[in-house]
Formats: C-alpha cells, structure tokens, sequence
C-alpha cells in the first residue's frame, strides 16, 4: 500500500477527490465571506451534477454542457439568495430545503428522463477532458505530477488564485469582506448589502456546481442517486479551517481530498470497506474539532485569561 | 383577522401553495397527470391498508419531531437526529439478534439501550461545541455519514444473513412489536410515539428543565445571568432529543414493517424531523398533526408511484418548498405589518381616549 | 424671514413611523433645516432621534410624511440615496469595518480603479490622505481601523461622510464615547465644517453642549417634537423642561435619612480585564452597607459594565475579593449568589434581561421558578405561576393585553417594569441596578426609582450606577464618580457635592488622593 501511496497515480488521485470539494470550499468561503453560510452547496452540487449528464448529453459538447450547468448552479444560488434575503428565510432551513429538493428532484428527473433511478448509465453524456500539458508532460516525474489531469482538476486550482484576487484585490471583493465581517458599515456608506449579498450567493452557486459537474463528467463518468455524499457539508468545514479565504480553503481541501483518495486506495485491502469509508468524514470531524480547538485557546490567551 | 391567527393562515397557504407546486412539477413530468394527481391526494383514502399505512409512517416522524423539537429549542443546530436514529434501530436489532432475553423483556432492554444509544450520539455534537466551539451544525452532518458506516458494518461482520446479502438475520418472533390492526402494520410504536409526543410537550413546558432549556435557546445571556447552568442545559437539551430520537429508531426496526435490518443508506428521518418541527413551531403537542400530514402525503405518494410513472420522490420537493415557505419571515409580510400597523393605532387611540 | 425661507435646505413634515412590534416611534414629527447651522435634535434616550435621522438616511421608510430636500419633495429610500443627496451620517456605533485599514474603509464603495479591473490601493491612500489633510484631521490612513482609539474612529467615520460629499453631516450623540479633550477637539472641527458650508444635525441629550455649538434646537419627547428654538433664546432649564416634561430637578421630598446596618458587600483591592485584555477595573475598594444606596456615576465604558458583571458572576476572572454578607464570592456561581438574595438589573434589557420571543409569565420567573413556592422536583407550579404573575403586573403597573403577551412586543418602559417586578419580588437584601431607567419613560422611571427608595428603607443595599447624575444625585446617600476603573471621588454626603464638580471627577479632572472605603 505504501508504495501506492508514493505514486504519481496517487498524487493524481488526491487531486481528482480534492476537486470537487475545493470547488464546493471556495463557494462556501466566497458566501461566507458575504456573512452567509451556504449549505446548500450539498443540494447545488447533486442538481448540477445531475444537470452536467443532460446537458452534455444534450448539447453533445462537454463545453456547452458546463457553462449550462454553470448558469444553472449560479440560478439556484440566486433562489438561495432570494428566500434568505428578500423573504427573510432562516438560511439553514432554506439550505436544508433546496437540499432535499435535490435529494427527490434529482431521482425525479433522471427518471423521467432516463427510466433508470440509481444511475444515469443510459444516458451518453460527456466528461470534461484530460489535458497533457505540451512540453510539461515529457519532463521526466514532475511531467506525471503537472500533466495529465482532468480539465476540471485544473479549472480548481486556477479557480483558487481567481477567487483570491476577486475577493482581496478588487472592489467587488471588498465590497464582499465588508458586508460580511460589518453589514451596517458597508450599508452606511450606501453598498447594497442585500446585492452583494445576492453576488456572492450566485457565485457560491456556480462554483459548486462546477464541482457538481466534476462529480459526474471527471471524477466518474455517470451521475448516480446521492452521489455528492456530504462533500458540500465537508466543504463547509474546509472553508471554515481555511479561514474563509480561497488559499486556506484549497489547503485544507486537500487533507480532505487526501483523506478521500486514502480511503479509496485502502477499498483495495483487507481493512472492512465500511470502516474504510468513514475516514474521509472522520478527518473532517477531527480537523474540525481541532481547529476550533485552537482558534478558541488563541482568543482566550488574547483576552489574558 | 388578529396577527396570531394570521401565522396560522399563512402556514396553512404555505402548505397548499406547496401542494400547488408539486402537482404542477407532476403534471409536466406525468404522462398521466391528473390519474397522478389524482393518487396523491386520494391514495390514502384508496383502501384501509393505504389508509393504516399512513398510520405507520407516523410513527418515526413523531419520534424523530419531537426530538428535534426538544433539540431546536435549545437553538442548537443539531443535524444529528438522522444518525441517532439508524443508530437506535442497529442497537436494537443487534439485541433481540445476540442476546435471547425472555419474550418482553428482550423488547424493552432493546429499546432502553437504542434510546441510550441515540441519546449519547446526538449529545457528540453538543460536546464538541462546547469543548472546542466546532459548529455543532457540521459536525452532526459528519457524525451523520459515520453513523451510517458504522451501523453497515456491525450489519456486515456481526448480523448480516450471508443468504440475504445486506439484511440482517431475521429477528426472532418475539421481537416484533403488537401489531393493534390484524392484517395490517399498525403497531403499538404508535402509542408509545403519542405518549412521547405529550410528555416532550409537557417536559419542554410544565417542567423546570424544560423551562430552562427554553430560557437558553430563546437567549443565552438572559438564561445565564438568571443563574441557569447553560452548559448543563444544553448538553441535557441534546441527550434529551436524542433519547427519543434512538427510541424511535429502536421502535421503527422492531416493528412489523421490518424482519430484518436492513438499513444501508441514510433513511432521512432528520430532515423529515425539521419541517416536522417547523411545523409544531416547536411544541411537541403539534408534532402528530405535523407527522400525520407528511405522512398523508407520502402514503399518497407511494400509491401513486405504485400506479403511475411519478416517483414518491415528489414528496421532498413538497416538504422542500414547504420549509421555504413556512419559515420565509417576509412572505405575506405587508399584511403582517398592515394588521399590526392597524393594531398599534387602535392601541394608540385607546390610550389617548383614556388619558 | 424670506432669507430663512431660500436658505432652507431640508424639510421633515409630519414624520411617523410605527416598527413591526408595534412600537410607535415617530408620531407626527417636523424638522427643517437651514443652510450652515449645527442643528441640535435633542431629547432623551429612546425619545425617537435615532429612527427620525434612521428615516432622513434611509433606513427606515416612514409610515406617514414627506422630506423636502432643497425645495423639492424627495423619498429617500436607502443610505445610498441618502449619500447621493449629500446626506451623510456618523452613526453612535462605529459603522467600521475593523479588519480593513482606514483608507479602505474611506473609500468603501467609491474604490478608485486600475486597469478597470483592481483596487488602485496608492490612489486610495493618497486620497484619504488628502481629505484627511483638507479637513486637519491628523491620522494614519493606512493604520486597520481595529488598531486605533475611539477617538480617532470617530474621525474617520466624518471622513468618510465628507469624502462622498455629504453637505448635510448628521451627528449621532457624537460626543457620548469622548474624552473631554478629544471633544473640544471635535468641536472646533464641526465649526470649522459650518464655516465651510456644511449643515450639520448634532443629535445629544447634552445641554452644556448644545448651548456651547448649536445655532438652533429642535427638541423630541417620546416620540413627538416639541418644537423648534433658537439656542441663544431659550435656557437650559428650559430646554430639559421641554426635554422631560418637567423641571428635570428630581426631589424625593420623602425621603428620610438613611438608615445604615452592616455591611452587605465588600469589595477589596478589584482589578478586572475585559476580553481585549485592557485593564477595566483598576485596584478598587468600597463598602456599602444595608439600608444605604451607593451612587456610581460615570462616563460610559469606565469600567460599570465590568464591575457588574464580575460583582453579579457573569465574570469570574478578577483579582482581589468580593464578599457578599461576610461570603466570598470567588467560587460562586450565579446562581449562588442570586441566592444570597441578589437582585439584578442589567444595564441593556434587551440583551440579558429578556427573552423578547417569551411571554412575560415565563420572563418573570426566570430567577426563582426554582424556588419551592413555584415548582417542585419536576414540574413547574403554573397554577401559582400564573397568580403571581397576575399580581405582579398589577403591582408594578405593566401595561399589556395578558401575561401571555410576549415581552418583546411591550414597550422599553413596561419592559423595564416587567424586570424589575421579578428583581424585586424575590425580596432582596442586594440590589444591584445598572442604567435602571435608561430609555424609560418619565412615569415608569420615577416609579422604579420610587421603588428603589422603598427598597433602601426596608434595609437593602442598593448599589446604582447611571449615566443619569439626575437620578443618582436624586437617589444616592453616598455618591462614587468612576473614571478609568477606579472611583475618582467617593462623596460621604451628597448634599456637598455639586453637579459640576461631580463631573470634573468623572471625566478625570479632578481626583481625591485617598479613597474613603
């Protein structure tokens, strides 16, 4: 296992199971950021990948197929943002909702649409490529490492630099700090926290389903009931452990996606495939509770106690 | 129309405006919408055993609504009610599995330790809170899926009948809850959920815990410069609810709609538990009202899977859009404002005619 | 006359507003303003100035009225609408956003660009600079706002407002957080800004002030305007008649000497930080003995707030001793020391006197449903309950439809009330009463204060700290001035005392070398 382990097949196997979870991380960060927790990336994430296997299907060109999954992610962030901003819904409940909309609708639909409930076998849909980097790829090891990923794995982690220069170097960016860490300051000074508020959710929703889409067109090639598996509830974690920032939230993503390939790689031994399967969720709770852990110490000492 | 009524009026419009959804999503998703439609809202009245089995689907909702009832009024965040509840039915199974008690007894040890076994699972999330001030909201998630893997392993290495594939051995015949309604699966889980239903009512408001616990989920700071323990209380808060909901757990696997455990995937009980709660608004005494409504609808939603090409998955976009609606502050909030408006000023006149 | 009417540059007519609890905040209310006044709007905590200028910035739409902006009829329907009609608005809470840097917060919403795309952060801080420099404010713009004194927040929230270009500056009770110094200093800023044409609405209950800066005051009782005055016209006495509804000198003609006992709380040597680890309360000691009642007068955040807190158990990390009754408290809980009959009145209702969404039975027990008369093991005895609540709200005068009613739907006076009456039922032998009748009105106090006076006669040591020197000189035998954690006078008898010379401690000018503990 060890040698495994030490692969390049593995380095790019943590990539492919940190992907969607850092896509969900920077949408969690970003509404965070906003002063709203997005929970229902869980739900936005299972619809779009979902919507990733029709609408490629459809179109017949991965690329359409993404940006209409893309439209769709960001139009349910905007449905989000609808219910919490304008009609005051509590936006855990609100979340709660759009993820158990998702939950039925997503059967619903493959249903209707392919007869099959469990997985979308039936439908030809088409996964984002792999891309070989020209020249990168024929540099002995580190060429294996660089190149050779799914299209998406590189869209994340372009993603993660986008999401830092929008959110610290640009107006909208501050915009958005402001309105999260001070709602009645940025309003004192005339920004609309409520549109801000309603940019950052749209955003939110389309890079969860970004992730969504990475579910069913990269990290397999079919969309299956349920699939998404509380990867947007361990991206809220992620995002949280980051610090709410793109950067922190990339690294933690990656323990994360570590823990989920590990995982993956120990299916193949004697250890029980259930226990197996806990790891990636008890790295998330464990993280968690340690990081809390220590931000409370930290405050503490602060305040000289 | 007073503002008090006037939240009734608007849950009850929330409901039908939900309803009105579902049915419009099934008329463009049906080829035979209006036979569709027509099973979703009539199927429970179709024959007496769709009729019972609107009865039985009661039951966990009672239990897992209460608990979050009790868990909710703490202001705890508490998603865990779904693992402490799958949890509860592997507790239990695995008793009247392993251990042969006496007939009664086996049934009662196993639902004492499901009860036990959901109470310490959901107090994890509380713990850590307070210990570390992780948010209790995604830890329970996490503990959710950890539940669910745990249990499918006991299941797998310890009970699973290698000619079933993933089910348990079969319980022993003296493991099965009183059925109350021959022919059907009605069994007496109903009343011991009933009876959970008026004690948790009467717990949260006739009890000095329960009271305590209000206290502290409607405001901390007021609760502890009362002199109320609110570590204490919240701990309490979330074994509490978790009691009930592993009892439910325990009661629903030993009753006669299952033989065997068979439970490999996370059943949603949880989730069904909050729009339960939201719409008892957190009295436990709401709770049957609240379960016999989700349960109505989807027993008519199962008869019309059975007939027709809808899925009972419509079910949880009804509960979905119920839960947005229901708890949307603003919706219909200019004539909540204008009724209370109209209050104020009457109010405003009579103290001027006074003084 | 004609000159004032072309000068008038805002109009507020016939203003109300009722929020969704039914509170009625504005009734009826008119302001104009003319062009390079400072303009007092003055009246008393909860007297309606705060939502009137929430309205004029456009974050509450009023029910009823009009605001004519320059001669024309205008709705302003957010701050942004405000801004770009020149209104700008210094809140009383920082409107700042702490992590970000002086600078950023300037320029929050009006960011200068780069390559159409990025902040240009040089441009942003040469800018603040400037403005800053045009107006002699001394500051660092690129300093994080979270780093710099209160004083100089201050400043960069009317930097803020001049740099979008609000000619009409609304000042809410911008002097309350100040050091004298720091307000003298604000003072001559605020002339030099009149000069410069702005108009300026100063919000304050703080007549000296008001006399000292404002050309003409517009004064506010719950709710309603009390008309317009010409400052140099009308005197302060006046002005707090107008203000209160009465000469604002409270006599409790009845009150008889005190009459002391043993002592009941004893504080040696109190040191207390706050969370930010600042030194709050600095080595203090006192006394106070059954039957008298100890006034604590102070400017806000001098280190009230910590003392009650750690006096009552919701802070336990202090250095020094406190006893209770000759009890240590150092190891009780709050409920310990509820139980050595301590009474409590918290200084913000809302925060931890109530529970808005209860109803006020179950608001009015929370400190002795333990108590054997009202539960037993288990339950809770509503039967009694409910009589007792019933009693009580006839006792204390709590104006509501049922003791059903939920307590966040009442008004600040009969929420007060609704605190008070379970404070006080229990029969304390300590009270402890922080701000009691802040924001309440005229009747309510004076019966709370009435109250306290009972209270002090039947043998209670009652321990009362106000903003208010009316209330404490009023109500105190012994009165302490706290200034920066310590008790810059401490006064045997009150009669000796005066107004202004009670101040000139409070605010640190003066000092008495040794404490009378």
């Amino acid at each position: 296992m060890l040698s495994t382990i030490f692969s390049a097949d593995f380095f790019s196997a943590i990539l492919r199971c940190t992907t969607p979870i850092l896509f969900a991380a920077l949408a969690a960060s970003v509404a965070q950021k906003s002063g709203i927790c997005n929970m229902a990336l869980e739900g936005i994430m299972l619809f779009c990948a979902l919507f990733g296997v029709l609408f490629t299907s459809v179109t017949g060109n991965f690329l359409t197929g993404l940006i209409l999954t893309m439209i769709a992610g960001g139009l349910i962030g905007m449905l989000l943002a609808f219910f919490v901003l304008n009609l005051k819904t509590d936006e855990i409940l609100a979340a709660i909702a759009i993820n158990l909309i998702a939950e039925g609708g997503t059967v619903l639909l493959m249903l209707a649409v392919s007869g099959d409930r469990g997985s979308s076998t039936s439908i030809s849909s088409f996964s984002a490529p792999t891309i070989a980097i020209p020249l990168i790829k024929d540099i002995p090891v580190i060429g294996n490492l660089i190149s050779g990923h799914n299209l998406m794995v590189y869209l994340a982690l372009i993603a993660v630099v986008i999401m830092h220069i929008f959110l610290y170097k640009t107006p909208f960016g501050l915009k958005i700090r402001a309105v999260g860490e001070n709602k009645n300051a940025a309003e004192s000074v005339g920004i609309s926290s409520r549109k801000i508020q309603y940019v950052a959710l749209i955003l939110s929703g389309v890079l969860a389903s970004m992730g969504g889409f990475f579910m069913s067109g990269g990290y397999m090639n079919m969309f299956t009931t349920g699939m998404v598996s509380g990867r947007g509830y361990s991206a809220l974690a992620a995002s949280a452990m980051g610090g709410n920032n793109p950067i922190g939230a990339f690294a933690v993503s990656l323990l994360f996606g570590a823990s989920q390939a590990l995982s993956n790689v120990m299916q193949l031994t004697e250890i029980p495939y259930q226990l197996v399967q806990m790891l990636p969720y008890l790295v998330v709770l464990i993280g968690l509770g340690v990081y809390s852990y220590s931000v409370m110490k930290r405050r503490q000492s602060l305040a000289g106690k | 129309m007073n503002s008090k009524n006037f939240e009734l009026f608007r849950m009850l419009f929330s409901i039908v405006i939900a309803v009105l959804i579902s049915l419009l999503v099934i008329f463009f998703l049906s080829d035979q919408p209006l036979l569709a439609i027509y099973y979703l809202l009539t199927g429970p009245f179709t024959s007496v055993r769709n009729f019972c089995n609107v009865i039985e689907s009661m039951i966990p909702l009672i239990f897992t609504g209460t608990g979050v009832c009790i868990m909710f009024s703490a202001n705890q965040i508490n998603l865990a009610t779904d693992g402490g509840f799958h949890l509860g039915g592997l507790v239990a199974a695995t008793i009247v599995l392993q251990l042969s008690l006496p007939s009664g007894v086996n049934i009662v040890v196993a639902l004492i330790a499901a009860s036990v076994a959901g109470g310490l699972f959901c107090m994890i999330p509380a713990l850590l809170k307070i210990k570390t001030e992780a948010s209790e909201m995604v830890s329970s998630l996490m503990l959710n899926y950890l539940s669910l893997w745990f249990c499918t392993f006991i299941l797998m290495y310890f009970l699973q009948d290698p000619s079933k594939g993933s089910a348990s051995y079969k319980f022993p015949d003296n493991a099965e809850l009183l059925t109350l309604i021959s022919g059907t699966n009605v069994h007496i889980g109903l009343f011991i959920a009933l009876i959970v239903a008026v004690l948790g009512y009467v717990f949260l408001y006739k009890t000095k815990l329960g009271y305590e616990l209000r206290l502290t989920g409607e405001n901390k700071d007021f609760a502890r410069y009362s002199g109320i323990n609110i570590v204490k209380v919240i701990l309490l808060s979330q074994l509490i609810g978790g009691l009930i909901a592993g009892l439910g757990g325990g009661v629903e696997i030993l009753s006669p709609i299952y033989t065997r455990f068979t439970w490999t995937s996370l059943l949603g009980y949880g989730w069904d538990a909050i729009i339960i709660c939201t719409l008892a608004r957190k009295n436990p005494l709401h709770t049957p009202l609240a379960a016999l409504f989700i349960a109505y609808l989807r027993t008519g939603a199962s008869v019309m899977a059975r007939y027709t090409d809808v899925t009972l998955e419509i079910v949880q976009i009804t509960q979905g859009i119920i839960i947005l609606l229901v708890v949307a502050e603003q919706f219909l909030s200019g004539t909540r404002h204008k009724i209370i408006a109209r209050e104020a000023k009457a109010a405003l006149k009579e103290e001027e005619g006074v003084a | 006359m004609a000159d004032l009417e072309n000068n008038i540059v805002l109009q507020m007519n016939h203003i109300m507003k009722i929020y969704s609890n039914g509170v009625v905040a504005n009734e009826d209310v008119s302001l104009d303003l003319v062009k390079g006044e400072i303009h007092a709007l003055l009246g008393e905590n909860g007297a309606g100035k705060s939502t009137l200028m929430k309205v004029l910035f456009g974050l509450e739409s009023p029910d009823q009225g009009e605001i004519v902006l320059n001669g024309q009829a205008t709705t302003i329907k957010s701050p942004q609408d405000a801004i770009s009609k020149g209104i700008g608005m210094v809140h009383q809470h920082f409107m700042l956003v702490p992590s970000l840097t002086v600078a950023e917060n300037i320029i929050l919403g009006v960011e200068p660009r780069k390559n159409g795309v990025f902040i240009d952060m040089d441009q942003a801080v040469s800018a603040a600079a400037e403005i800053a420099e045009k107006y002699n404010f001394d500051l660092d713009v690129k300093a994080k706002v979270e780093e710099i004194p209160v004083g100089l927040k201050q400043k960069v929230e009317i930097l803020k407002a001049l740099y979008r270009g609000a000619d009409i500056l609304i000042l809410d009770e911008p002097t309350a957080v100040l050091t004298p110094q720091e307000t003298e200093e604000l003072f001559i800023q605020l002339e030099k800004l009149k000069a410069d044409g702005h108009t300026i609405i100063f919000i304050s209950h703080k007549l000296d002030e008001i006399k000292r800066i404002c050309d003409r005051a517009t004064i506010m009782r719950s709710g309603r305007s009390m008309g317009t005055y010409q400052v140099k016209d009308i005197t302060t006495e006046e002005m707090s008649r107008l203000m209160v509804g009465r000469d604002v000198v409270l006599t409790f003609d009845d009150k008889k000497p005190a009459q002391v006992s043993d002592v009941k709380i004893q504080v040696k040597n109190l040191s207390v930080r706050n969370g930010q680890g600042v030194l709050k309360v600095d080595d203090l000691s006192f006394e106070l003995r059954g039957g008298e009642i100890l006034g604590v007068a102070g400017v806000e955040g001098n280190g009230q707030s910590e003392l009650i807190d750690t006096l009552t158990g919701l802070n336990k990390h202090y250095k020094g001793v406190i006893e209770f009754k000759g009890q240590d408290i150092a190891k009780s809980s709050i409920k310990d020391i509820r139980e050595l009959k301590v009474a409590h009145i918290p200084e913000d209702r809302m925060v931890s006197g109530c529970a808005g969404n209860l109803n006020i039975l179950e608001n009015m027990f929370s400190n002795q449903y333990t108590d054997s008369e009202f539960s037993g093991k288990i339950l809770l005895k509503l039967k009694r309950i409910t009589e007792r609540t019933e009693e009580l709200i006839k006792e204390y005068l709590v104006k509501c439809k049922s003791y059903k009613q939920n307590v966040g739907m009442l008004s600040g006076g009969n929420i007060q009330k609704v605190i008070v009456a379970r404070e006080f039922s229990t029969g304390p032998d300590i009270i402890i009463a922080n701000q009691p009748t802040r924001g309440v009105d005229v009747g309510a106090s004076e019966f709370i204060r009435r109250r306290l006076l009972e209270f002090r006669d039947a043998g209670c040591a009652v321990l009362l700290i106000s903003a208010d020197l009316n209330e404490v000189f009023s109500l105190s035998d012994r009165l302490a001035a706290m200034y920066k954690g310590k008790f810059a006078g401490l006064f045997d008898d009150v009669s000796k005392v005066t107004e202004a010379e009670l101040g000139q401690y409070m605010l640190g000018l003066k000092h008495q070398e040794e404490q009378g503990a």
